[in-house]
């Protein structure tokens, strides 16, 4: 077995027992990076140079017999939304090509604190505007079960790096399934925390009030280890909320009967793949054997969350995304002749096709004369969404609803269809609608040997309920997890 | 026909906390360029607002000051719109739900007392500056140290009738500000920047006129000739028939004229909505009633308190308290002493006039009121004439010294001796026989005259009442 194989707490367990360094895993991650990164593009930087200084400092601490914490000297990966200091923080946008922050974004400053090393930063969609990884101004991710097709996104970089075995864990960030969808469609495990859970400082904002940083891991122990970390108040985020958490793995441990976990049936209807009915009819029988109780149930207003998504985050995104104006960092045209013109050229120039739509799109829903019927409505509706939710987990416990309707397709393929790809969304913008937490776990392959992916969705600040059922399930799912043959 | 002139007056107040609205950067004039910015305040990518509790808690203290109802729950929103100086492209500001509503100001316009509504105050944060290249340099640089530098706009109904009215208004609004602590309110550093809506409606019609915004007056004073000229320039247009264009215009304060700038029909879509990386504003009413509990006496109250207790005119009062150092100043000088009226005449007569000759504020002068009132003493114990008074009194002002050590500095000790006196009267009737003939001869002002050349002799130093009386004493011989 290779090092870069390990889950992130097996490789802790080997650092521990002084088996390995973090050098070694390094070795072995860059090894992998040099064998397959050509293949699948996950990466817009790699920051190798930088991650063996600190491999080598943190080695040091371990042989000098210091605390040895469960992040210590374990690589990963950072989404390139995410600030990181003095490395370049490109958003997938041509726009940034050169943007280097002065600053951590939190989470990043929290998993460094924890002696994380970040080896690159990841590829995503331009802004965040999609869900495949093929928007990105630098390159197209691929998936790492099959070259033809697309990881999902716009978290797609990061995804593929994790299935690839280039990292051992990844940041994220999910405005809409960001996180939830790669999860599915590279067979890993992605968490989309309650909003308000985890900082959004220093991501780099598309809806603010959609979206949360979140992680993908190869497993829900992992998922778990890094919730810890990232979980918890910031002042420097309004948004985040303090609130005490338990420690999420201690609550692992536990067992999952009596749990009530419901089926909202709008999220099987038609649109939906037979074979990811199936797997999750599957998984549904595990959860039962270990002694959840499963029930039908309904979350009405779910049809009017993609509208109302759209209308919120386009909106957002186009006052978000204004500050790329070219005046003080980033891409600025050529040869304007007045300020006006500095503006277009600059924002015409520098960002791609689809950010321009989606700013259009969300600067009409703002505009005076629409305000009342587009940005003003979607914001009533929201609230209706929430409530929707908060009545039904006063009955459930957890909602299983698929990551996708169907598993990974190919590049090039629904980007013609970009009203076929919009529905995809339907799986995973409610959740972000309404606020909740939800984890993507693989549950079983297609006949193609695509992995197919399911969402546990909690309560708002329920995380601890859809890690326990997680972990639960992923130890008694009855298939065995395979990795991509690269 | 005779129209009647409608003012409302939108005024931006920045505040005056450690720290700007949104980051821990320094809230500070005059830093060297670009020197209190961060991520936030630049609006790089990533960063996000925490609004500054201390804004919250002075716009409160504006809103109760000046009648308002305070909003227990407001918001902030996005005013969208592209400039070099706006870092995140928008304005964090409030629209809708202000954080005050609903107050007013009491001016004294002549002997009527007359309440000028304010409509709302709000918190928005001020964006940076541009510096633009001087001659051929075709080049603009932009300082980000003012951007997020915390503001309170206070918009007031359109009660104001007319540029008088207006100066009034806007010398109050600043008043009741300083004696809060909450913003310097200097106009030419631009912590105060007051924009007029103007417009005039044929009296006894209900509707309005149309509306020219006026900008850039840096003064009081040119407050009140920029609404003169518009009066002027909008009477003049109606009584010829013509129609007021709805616009924004620049008062020019060299030429004394204002300005078209741009046209208002064309009205600019700024997108307002609801700024998502804050939190709505909730106020716990103990929050506010221990703030209402601890604002510091206000001008009104001080003036009728002053009158009250020092027996100073209402006039005087109202000069007195307008400015918060200057009330200090007085109180600090009138304390204990049995005649306030004679330190409110010193104060609104040679203090005033030095300090507007030397284009000074209160906080200016070098000398602690304490010294104005010894200096006053000293006449009243006879050892300095007033007119003597007034140049040890200006020598305080260049060296911020004792009126004692000047007094003798200066040789200006009075005169009070009788010898000296007799002395000094003798001269003077020797040398001006000519002038005691006409006194005799029943011309009086001729003692006028001795009493001025016995004072001229002595320097002004000789006690008038003393060379007065001498003399009258001598010549009725």
């Amino acid at each position: 077995m290779n090092l870069y194989d390990l889950t992130l707490h097996e490789a802790h367990e080997k650092i521990l027992e002084k088996e390995i360094s973090s050098k070694d895993l390094l070795d072995s991650v860059f090894d992998r990076i040099d064998k397959v990164e050509d293949k699948v593009n996950s990466f817009i930087t790699i920051t190798k140079e930088k991650a063996y200084e600190a491999a080598n400092e943190i080695d040091k601490k371990i042989a000098q017999g210091e605390i040895v914490g469960s992040l210590l000297g374990i690589p990963m990966a950072v989404k390139d939304n995410i600030c990181t200091k003095d490395v370049k923080t490109t958003c997938g946008s041509k726009m940034l090509e050169n943007f280097i922050p002065p600053y951590n974004a939190e989470a990043c400053e929290r998993l460094e604190n924890a002696g994380a090393i970040m080896i690159g930063k990841t590829n995503m969609d331009e802004l965040g505007m999609g869900s495949s990884t093929e928007n990105s101004y630098y390159k197209i991710t691929k998936n790492p079960w099959n070259l033809d097709m697309v990881p999902g996104g716009s978290s797609g970089g990061s995804a593929a790096a994790v299935a690839a075995g280039e990292a051992f864990y990844a940041l994220g960030t999910d405005t809409g399934g960001s996180i939830r969808q790669p999860a599915s469609f590279c067979g890993i495990v992605g968490m989309k925390p309650s909003y308000g859970a985890v900082s959004r400082y220093g991501a780099m904002a598309y809806a603010s009030s959609l979206e949360q940083v979140g992680v993908l891991t190869k497993d829900v122990y992992d998922c778990a280890i890094i919730l810890n970390y990232l979980y918890g108040y910031d002042p420097k985020d309004s948004t985040s909320l303090n609130i005490p958490h338990d420690n999420f793995i201690e609550g692992l441990k536990k067992d999952i009967k009596g749990l009530k976990i419901g089926i909202p049936k709008e999220y099987y209807g038609t649109g939906i793949d037979d074979e990811v009915k199936d797997s999750i009819k599957t998984a549904l029988k595990a959860f039962e054997s270990l002694g959840a109780c499963i029930e039908e149930t309904s979350l009405a207003y779910s049809e009017y969350s993609l509208p109302v998504y759209y209308i919120i985050a386009l909106s957002e995104a186009s006052s978000n995304f204004s500050r790329l104006d070219g005046v003080r960092y980033g891409y600025k045209a050529d040869g304007y002749k007045d300020l006006d013109d500095m503006y277009i050229k600059s924002r015409s120039l520098g960002l791609g096709e689809e950010v321009k739509n989606r700013i259009l799109l969300g600067t009409h829903s703002l505009i005076d004369k629409n305000y009342k019927t587009h940005y003003d409505k979607a914001i009533r509706v929201r609230r209706l969404i929430k409530e929707d939710f908060d009545k039904t987990f006063q009955k459930y416990d957890l909602l299983i609803i698929p990551a996708y309707p169907t598993a990974a397709f190919e590049i090039g393929g629904k980007v013609k269809d970009e009203g076929a790809m919009y529905m995809g969304d339907l799986c995973t913008v409610p959740v972000n609608v309404a606020g909740v937490p939800a984890m993507t776990v693989p549950c079983g392959y297609n006949s193609n040997g695509l992995p197919i992916g399911m969402q546990l969705v909690g309560k708002h600040m329920g995380e601890a309920t859809i890690l326990r059922a997680g972990y639960a399930y992923e130890n008694n799912a009855g298939f065995t997890r395979l990795k991509p043959k690269l | 026909m005779r129209y009647e002139t409608v003012i409302g007056l939108e005024v931006h107040v920045e505040l005056s906390t450690e720290s700007k609205a949104f980051c821990s950067c320094k809230n500070e004039f005059g830093s060297e360029v670009n020197t209190n910015c961060c991520p936030v305040c630049l609006g790089y990518p990533g960063a996000l607002p925490v609004l500054n509790k201390k804004v919250v808690e002075y716009a409160v203290k504006a809103g109760l000051a000046l009648n308002c109802d305070i909003s227990l729950y407001s918001k902030t929103d996005r005013k969208n719109y592209f400039y070099p100086d706006l870092p995140k492209a928008y304005q964090i500001s409030q629209d809708d739900m202000p954080i005050c509503k609903n107050g007013f100001i009491e001016i004294e316009a002549g002997e009527e007392i007359k309440k000028i509504g304010i409509t709302r105050i709000h918190i928005e944060e001020d964006a940076g500056k541009l510096l633009h290249g001087a001659g051929d340099e075709d080049y603009s640089l932009v300082d980000f140290n003012r951007a997020g530098v915390p503001l309170i706009e206070i918009v007031s109904e359109p009660d104001i009738r007319s540029p008088e009215e207006a100066r009034l208004y806007l010398e109050k609004l600043k008043s009741i500000l300083e004696y809060l602590e909450i913003s310097d309110c200097k106009m030419q550093e631009g912590s105060l920047r007051c924009d007029a809506n103007i417009s005039l409606r044929p009296v006894d019609e209900e509707k309005f006129g149309v509306k020219s915004e006026i900008k850039n007056m840096n003064s009081m004073k040119s407050l009140e000739r920029a609404l003169e000229f518009e009066v002027k320039r909008q009477t003049e247009l109606l009584l010829q028939g013509e129609e007021v264009a709805p616009e924004t215009r620049r008062w020019d304060d060299a030429k004394s004229v204002t300005i078209a700038m741009r046209a208002k029909d064309k009205t600019y879509d700024y997108r307002n909505f609801p700024e998502a990386d804050l939190v709505p504003i909730v106020l716990e009413p103990e929050w506010i009633k221990e703030i209402k509990t601890n604002l510091p006496e206000l001008p009104d109250f001080k003036r009728n308190r002053f009158v009250n207790q020092y027996g100073i005119p209402k006039y005087d009062a109202s000069v007195l308290t307008l400015s918060k150092d200057l009330s200090v100043f007085f109180e600090r000088c009138a304390k204990d002493y049995k005649n306030p009226k004679a330190v409110s005449n010193w104060i609104m007569g040679e203090v005033l006039r030095i300090l507007k000759e030397r284009e000074q504020e209160i906080s200016d002068i070098k000398f602690p009121p304490e010294y104005l009132r010894e200096l006053i003493d000293l006449i009243d114990e006879g050892l300095l004439s007033s007119s003597a008074a007034k140049l040890v009194f200006e020598e305080m002002f260049n060296t911020g010294k004792e009126p004692k050590t000047l007094l003798d500095k200066l040789g200006l000790k009075q005169i009070s001796d009788e010898d000296a006196i007799v002395e000094l009267v003798n001269e003077v009737l020797a040398n001006n026989q000519e002038s005691v003939e006409a006194y005799k001869n029943g011309k009086s002002n001729a003692l006028k005259y001795l009493v001025g050349q016995a004072m001229k002799i002595s320097k002004g130093k000789a006690n008038p009442k003393m060379i007065n009386s001498m003399l009258l004493e001598k010549l009725e011989d």
